[in-house]
């Protein structure tokens, strides 16, 4: 919504290392992340997707390596002292993760009440529900409990405490995994429609072709414990690299292929 | 980035403007809320042109205020004016929660509801029985469906393995009364009535209910989480799918060998509690074994070992019942199956304990003194 500025970088991580104990996740990664766009990131298993997301968020202390968001250093930070990063980000977890003891609404309220403590309850109360229902839940889900909705409006109702503060970036794990194709692609659309309202940039962690095919600007590939290529896909494809051949040849990326419709068919972009 | 605060100013031209400056944003917002509010009477235009930066909340305000002062919104860019449309369709009538009633009528409310909750809880255990029953009958009538390995798998979790933790127990209990006993018997001179005291109290109550709450800790518990935790991964369903009653399959071997467990273990807790009696009596009241074992003999009647071995069996009914039925109750989370274990103990050593009380007076009534 902004007037738009100049394409700048939001995310930058260089050097990035981690491991846990002996095992080393990632060793020299870097990756940048523009603003306004959304960065799919995808890997197989234990390839450390969710790992590099905890680092950008300040959940895991790598071992070596700078990781700036918004242009400031998160690493080694004190809670108080980042906070003007965090009210500028919303994190979506694969779970939801959301408060089990509070409603959906309640959820919602929480971080604006946290960073915000001046706003009367009645505002509160229609800012919760506007967000419950722009994340494509029905009205009266903001005030039931977590267990009493499915995994999918868990998903939602994350989504919706996400995007409280009206964040500029948006992380999201696997926010399409365990749904069903049209709610997955009911997902897609709201996060692109979201994107383009907001002005949102949106770090999307995901295994769902379709997802990247329909909604990501471009395309990290986690490999060999650091990212092996960026770009959109058709750049991805002129890669002669195995995995991402596989990844994206394989069975099911010719059916997101088919399915997206309008991208031209690989073979053409192969080299 | 400017980040000015938000602000706006009227301008009197027939109708009123409002025109609005900075960044209309949860972050830079203030006071501008409660001056919205303020304002009364129609406003016939809203001019946005001066807004730097507009987020979801920012737009609300203004739809909100658009809403309540039919004022016509100006002055957007293309990509304002698709939020404040999305913002807008996103409207639901807010329901403010209630206000809480005083402290009074909520205790009352609060006792009324902790009622009506045990009595359904109670109905539910008295209908689960009445299953089990009638589960047990169905066994019975077609002996091929009864479970023989399962059963005796039961026998040697409640029974077997209780023996350590329940004879420890015992032992130590036996030895607590006649220390008590002889303390308090020999202001009297009378610390030979010790052995009565040890005897009796051991076989007619503290044996059999000791052992019932320690079978209600052990395996009413691990009943309730084990039921639980199989009806929350679906096992149960996965049960009925294929044909197999969790009732014949799971209830009735568990209640079985509760019940075919509680008298042997409250039978072997009195005899471990009476030798503990007779160690701290040779020890300390200079009572030979063989002698404290003879006057067990005269002076405790069969009829008190009767009424430990009548009582036992019904308590384990109650411990596995209730045990089972809380397990079966379990639906939606986790944290159900913890709550619902908590209970199945709680439950089953009260009822034990109600149920005891009924016995103590029928055993007077009958003579069984």
């Amino acid at each position: 919504m902004a007037r738009r500025e100049q394409e700048d970088t939001i995310i930058r991580v260089r050097g990035l290392r981690n491991g846990f104990g002996e095992q080393i996740v990632h060793d020299g990664l870097d990756l940048d992340v523009r603003r306004g766009e959304i960065l799919g990131v995808v890997g197989g298993s234990g390839t450390g997707k969710s790992v590099l997301m905890r680092s950008v968020v300040g959940l895991q202390t790598p071992m070596e390596g700078t990781i700036e968001v918004f242009g400031e250093n998160t690493i080694g930070r004190e809670e108080t002292d980042s906070i003007n990063i965090r009210k500028r980000w919303g994190v979506l977890f694969q779970g939801g993760a959301l408060f089990s003891t509070l409603t959906v609404s309640e959820n919602v309220q929480l971080p604006i009440k946290e960073f915000y403590p001046g706003l009367d309850a009645a505002l509160l109360q229609e800012i919760a529900a506007y967000k419950v229902v722009m994340t494509g839940l029905p009205a009266n889900a903001a005030p039931k409990y977590p267990s009493e909705l499915s995994g999918g409006m868990k998903k939602r109702a994350g989504l919706a405490r996400a995007l409280a503060l009206d964040p500029e970036l948006l992380f999201l794990d696997e926010p399409t995994a365990g749904l069903d194709p049209i709610g997955a692609a009911a997902f897609d659309e709201l996060t692109l429609s979201l994107q383009k309202t907001l002005g949102l940039t949106v770090f999307l962690i995901t295994h769902d072709l379709d997802s990247l095919y329909a909604i990501c600007d471009r395309v990290a590939v986690l490999a060999d414990k650091r990212v092996i290529a960026v770009g959109t896909i058709d750049e991805l494809l002129a890669l002669d690299h195995p995995w991402i051949q596989e990844y994206f040849n394989g069975p099911r990326g010719r059916a997101a292929v088919a399915s997206a419709g309008n991208k031209p068919a690989p073979e053409d972009k192969r080299l | 980035m400017m980040r000015g605060s938000a602000d706006f100013e009227r301008i009197e031209d027939g109708g009123g403007t409002l025109r609005f400056t900075g960044n209309l944003s949860l972050a830079c917002l203030r006071d501008l809320p409660d001056r919205l509010n303020a304002i009364e009477g129609p406003v016939a235009m809203l001019d946005l042109s001066g807004v730097e930066r507009l987020d979801t909340v920012g737009a609300w305000l203004i739809h909100r205020f658009a809403r309540d002062h039919q004022s016509e919104v100006r002055g957007l860019e293309p990509d304002e004016q698709h939020l404040l449309e999305q913002v807008a369709a996103a409207e639901q009538p807010v329901e403010l929660p209630p206000r809480p009633a005083s402290p009074l009528i909520r205790v009352v409310g609060e006792i009324g509801e902790a009622v009506t909750k045990s009595a359904g809880t109670m109905l539910g255990l008295l209908g689960f029985l009445g299953a089990t029953l009638i589960a047990f009958w169905n066994v019975f009538t077609h002996p091929k469906r009864f479970r023989f390995n399962a059963t005796i798998q039961r026998f040697e979790v409640v029974g077997v393995s209780a023996l350590g933790i329940i004879g420890l127990m015992s032992f130590l209990i036996g030895i607590v009364i006649a220390q008590q006993g002889a303390v308090q018997l020999r202001q009297f001179g009378a610390e030979v009535y010790t052995i009565n005291l040890v005897g009796r109290i051991t076989l007619r109550e503290l044996g059999v209910l000791m052992t019932a709450i320690m079978v209600a800790g052990r395996s009413g518990s691990a009943f309730a989480a084990q039921l639980g935790t199989m009806k929350l991964t679906e096992e149960i369903d996965a049960m009925r799918t294929i044909g197999v009653s969790p009732m014949e399959a799971l209830v009735v071997p568990r209640t079985l060998a509760v019940v075919l467990m509680m008298p042997l273990l409250g039978f072997y807790a009195s005899v471990v509690a009476i030798i503990g009696g007779a160690l701290l009596s040779w020890a300390t009241l200079g009572i030979p074994f063989v002698t404290f074992i003879e006057r067990i003999r005269e002076v405790v009647p069969l009829t008190d070992l009767w009424v430990g071995l009548v009582k036992a069996p019904v308590f384990g009914l109650i411990i596995a019942v209730s045990g089972c039925f809380q397990g079966m109750q379990v639906e939606g989370d986790a944290e159900q199956v913890g709550s619902r274990t908590t209970t199945a103990v709680v439950q089953a050593i009260f009822l034990v304990i109600v149920v005891d009380a009924f016995f103590a007076v029928f055993f007077s009534e009958i003579g069984w003194i």
